[in-house]
């Protein structure tokens, strides 16, 4: 310990490396936590955050490097030992386990137990008890698999914090949770930094790192880039420092277009099913992006699924090119030439154990039939366009997609549906675990796309973002749609006055 | 509530069907003396699906439990009848050698990644080859215990008759829920049944709780041949072939998801019951072949696996 610092070093990792066959995901990374900080750790997909968390906690064995934990030289042997260490884990991937009670979630491992047998009556006490604090009311008896995911993220987060005596690490803890949401977070964030304990925080989100973090460390490539405080880091900054580059600030907004006339491609009137999302009417034109705005559970999602036929309408029509159509399964959908990437990628999207190349012809092949198989060629090519396309970081396209970071995952499941070359696309929450210069990739590719004569629906909850790409935005509330914004309305202002008004 | 437990309640319906309809056409089974039966004819079935309910909800399966059975019948008499050990000695050392032999598996599917599936048919074949290496005569055992131990029973009211052993599988049931659902290690079981990666990541024992389910699983069979081998009076290598699918149908008919981390022991219970009730049918019958028995539990296998299937495509849905 050095005693010039005013905060003592509570978690000291010096020259961490861990390869895998084909890429050195950490080559000697030094990384500092001081008690009663908060740090960002901050890179792009497949910058090796995920890594770092999961070599000091135990999951993956490090090549070389060594980790102090209040000076003392620690190994974690397995996510059990780091438990007992006192660093409890968020895991980017992890949505722990459905088929027991949140109470058994909360406190397996440690269940209150007499004489051997688990006190059943005071861990659920204890755990009602728990999630109060989180402003969560619900019965810890059910199974986790009964909640929504944001109620199962918050679970998550509250068994860690739980857990964490010295040092919490949350990796991405926030892509599913709402605003408010994220506020109670950080509050009970803070109050554990009051109580001296380190905190590791990894997300995407710039403007949260700017909301709590004291401090950031920025990864590229395995690589240590730099560390700093965060009063002495402007946002331009960071992005560079995480991009290895500048990116110009038009990067994330779009050229100014006319609005997009002619007749629309696919529309729908007074298409509504009950208790699912109220009737309403939406019209998309060949080259158009309509966004659909509001807070979560607000009906946005529902939409998407309807007009996928995932849910089936029971008021309205819908129309392709002006004539009826009938749309009621996922099937009859993707015969209309109509595409849809889901929100919860995590369990809805990638098949882990299949090779990135054949995740992203899935969809293509099975539109195709599966007797009518894709030549070995052609698929590659597919591949191959995409990954440079989207720019997902993997050294061949036959690698399991499993072992991709979280949001080059991503990244191939958009390429999946792309390969089909839809007509009407559905992307639902396309940018959300994607880093910065990714962000923009995409949001360049939807303009592509729409040169091209695509039509778009996207569904975000990043309102500048919304703003900057749609020619309209439909605001939701209360699983209605309550008002279409077009021309110069479309803005982050009016859609947030939007979705607070009465 | 009611949702969660909806498979072992249509479970028990079939069950409370499938009786009305034996009593329909034979009153008789409303009489103590065909209970008692029921009970004491399926207690070593009872015991090995109580061990394979704890494999199939950690998500893996354990197809060895037929040999480990006949293999401890054959243990039991040769030991006894030829080596003149105590039977109850006898009886200690096969349970020791059972749960070995259960956590070697056990420690091969862990430290290995082997899927259980593969390991346990070696296990499978490794017992069923060590019964023909102790002898591959069928061994009749005399021993004065053994008589004694099956004279055991409480007379219900009605004249019939709760045996020794009908008490030992109810007791293993019994234990077997308390396992289940009130300790740590019943949790553990569930926890790596839902998913095997999150359990780790959340600092579930991973090792420890697979190596000690196809211990009990094998300890329990050890303790179903001995009970197999008081109701035969004999050790015989070729005995209980098959068992272990017999076992695995129980536990799916009982409701336990053969993916893992849905069921319950009393479930297994009542599929179980069920399977012993065809038998009882068709004993009582007469005409038919007992292997209408099969085709029986055959069909309504298929027709749980289906149910299952639309029960979690329903659940998934209303989410
Ligand atoms: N189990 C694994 N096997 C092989 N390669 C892996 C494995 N896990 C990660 N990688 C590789 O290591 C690199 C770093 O991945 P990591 O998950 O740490 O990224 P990340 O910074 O968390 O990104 P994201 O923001 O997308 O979550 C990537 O190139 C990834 O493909
Ligand atoms: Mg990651």
């Amino acid at each position: 310990m050095q005693p010039t610092r005013e905060r003592p070093e509570l978690l000291e990792i010096r020259g961490l490396t861990k390869g895998f066959p084909g890429v050195l995901a950490l080559d000697h990374v030094d990384f500092t936590l001081h008690a009663g900080e908060i740090h960002g750790l901050l890179g792009e997909n497949g910058a090796g955050k995920s890594t770092l968390i999961k070599v000091l906690t135990g999951v993956f064995r490090r090549d070389a490097g060594t980790v102090r934990l209040d000076g003392q030289e620690i190994t974690a042997r397995d996510p059990a030992d780091a438990l007992s260490l006192g660093i409890g884990t968020v895991y980017q991937e992890v949505n722990l386990l459905p088929n027991l009670s949140v109470a058994e979630n909360l406190f397996i491992g440690r269940q209150p137990h007499r004489f051997g047998l688990v006190r059943t009556g005071e861990m659920r006490r204890r755990a009602a008890e728990l999630l109060s604090g989180y402003g969560l009311a619900i019965d810890v008896a059910n199974p986790l698999g009964s909640f929504s995911v944001a109620v199962q993220q918050i679970i998550a987060i509250a068994r860690a914090v739980d857990l964490s005596a010295k040092v919490l690490i949350l990796d991405e803890p926030t892509a599913s949770l709402d605003a408010q949401e994220v506020e109670s977070l950080f509050e009970i964030l803070k109050g554990l930094k009051a109580r001296g304990i380190g905190i590791v925080f990894v997300t995407h989100f710039l403007d949260q790192v700017y909301a709590v973090c004291d401090r950031i460390t920025v990864l590229r490539n395995g690589r240590l880039v730099g560390s700093k405080p965060i009063a002495e880091l402007p946002r331009i900054e960071l992005v560079s420092m995480m991009l290895g580059r500048e990116l110009a600030d038009e990067a994330l907004h779009r050229n100014q277009r006319p609005a997009v006339t002619g007749e629309p491609l696919v529309a729908f009137k007074n298409y509504g099913r009950r208790r699912l999302i109220e009737p309403f009417d939406l019209a998309v034109r060949p080259g158009e992006v309509v966004g659909l705005a509001g807070l979560l559970g607000s009906g946005r999602t529902e939409t998407a699924k309807l007009i996928f036929g995932v849910e089936r309408a029971d008021s309205g029509q819908a129309f392709v090119d002006g004539k009826p159509v009938r749309i009621a399964t996922p099937r009859d959908a993707a015969r209309l030439r109509f595409g849809f990437t889901p929100e919860d990628r995590k369990t809805e999207g990638i098949v882990a154990e299949l090779s990135i190349r054949e995740n992203i012809v899935l969809a293509l092949q099975a539109q195709r039939g599966w007797l009518h198989q894709i030549p070995r060629g052609k698929q590659e090519e597919i591949a191959n366009r995409f990954i440079k396309l989207l720019d997902i970081r993997t050294p061949d396209a036959e690698k399991p997609i499993g072992l991709l970071s979280g949001g080059n995952q991503q990244k191939a499941l958009l390429a999946r549906w792309l390969a089909t070359e839809p007509r009407f696309l559905i992307l639902d929450e396309p940018t959300r675990g994607i880093d910065v210069g990714a962000h923009a990739e995409i949001i360049r590719l939807i303009e592509r796309l729409c040169e091209d004569g695509l039509a778009l629906l996207v569904i975000s909850s990043e309102l500048e973002e919304i703003a900057s790409y749609s020619d309209r935005v439909v605001v939701l509330r209360d699983r209605r749609h309550v008002r279409e914004l077009s021309g110069a309305e479309v803005s982050a202002d009016t859609i947030m006055t939007t979705i607070a008004s009465h | 509530m009611i949702r969660r437990h909806l498979p072992v309640l249509i479970t028990l319906a079939v069950f409370i069907v499938g009786y009305l309809i034996c009593l329909a056409q034979f009153p008789s089974f409303a009489s103590t003396r065909v209970i008692g039966n029921l009970l004491t004819d399926n207690a070593f079935l009872g015991i090995v699906a109580v061990g394979m309910t704890f494999v199939i909800l950690s998500g893996g399966i354990d197809l060895s439990v037929g040999s480990v059975i006949a293999f401890t019948g054959v243990f039991l008499a040769v030991a006894i009848e030829r080596y003149g050990i105590n039977p109850y000695l006898a009886f200690v050392l096969v349970l020791g050698i059972g749960a070995l032999f259960g956590a070697g598996m056990g420690l091969l599917i862990h430290a290995f990644q082997i899927p259980a599936f593969i390991v346990t048919l070696a296990g499978m074949f490794l017992a069923r080859g060590l019964c023909f290496v102790l002898t591959t005569d069928s061994i009749p055992i005399n021993a004065p215990a053994y008589g004694q131990i099956t004279e055991i029973a409480f007379v219900m009211p009605g004249g019939g008759r709760l045996t020794f052993i009908a008490i030992v599988m109810l007791v293993t049931f019994a234990a077997g829920i308390v396992l289940a659902h009130f300790t740590r290690f019943g949790a553990n079981v569930y926890a790596l049944g839902g998913n095997r990666t999150s359990a780790e990541l959340m600092g579930v024992p991973v090792g420890r709780t697979t190596i000690g389910i196809y211990m009990l699983s094998s300890l329990l069979a050890a303790l179903a041949g001995i009970v197999f081998s008081f109701y035969t009076s004999a050790g015989y290598s070729l005995a209980a072939t098959g068992v272990e699918l017999d076992t695995i149908a129980a536990v799916v008919i009982g409701g336990t998801l053969l993916t893992g981390g849905y069921g319950t022991i009393i479930g297994t219970l009542v599929g179980v019951l069920i399977q012993g009730l065809i038998q009882t049918y068709i004993t009582f019958e007469g005409t038919l072949s007992s292997w209408w028995t099969k085709i029986a539990i055959g069909a309504l296998l298929f027709a749980f696996i289906v149910l299952q299937r639309g029960l979690s495509a329903a659940s998934l849905r209303s989410r």
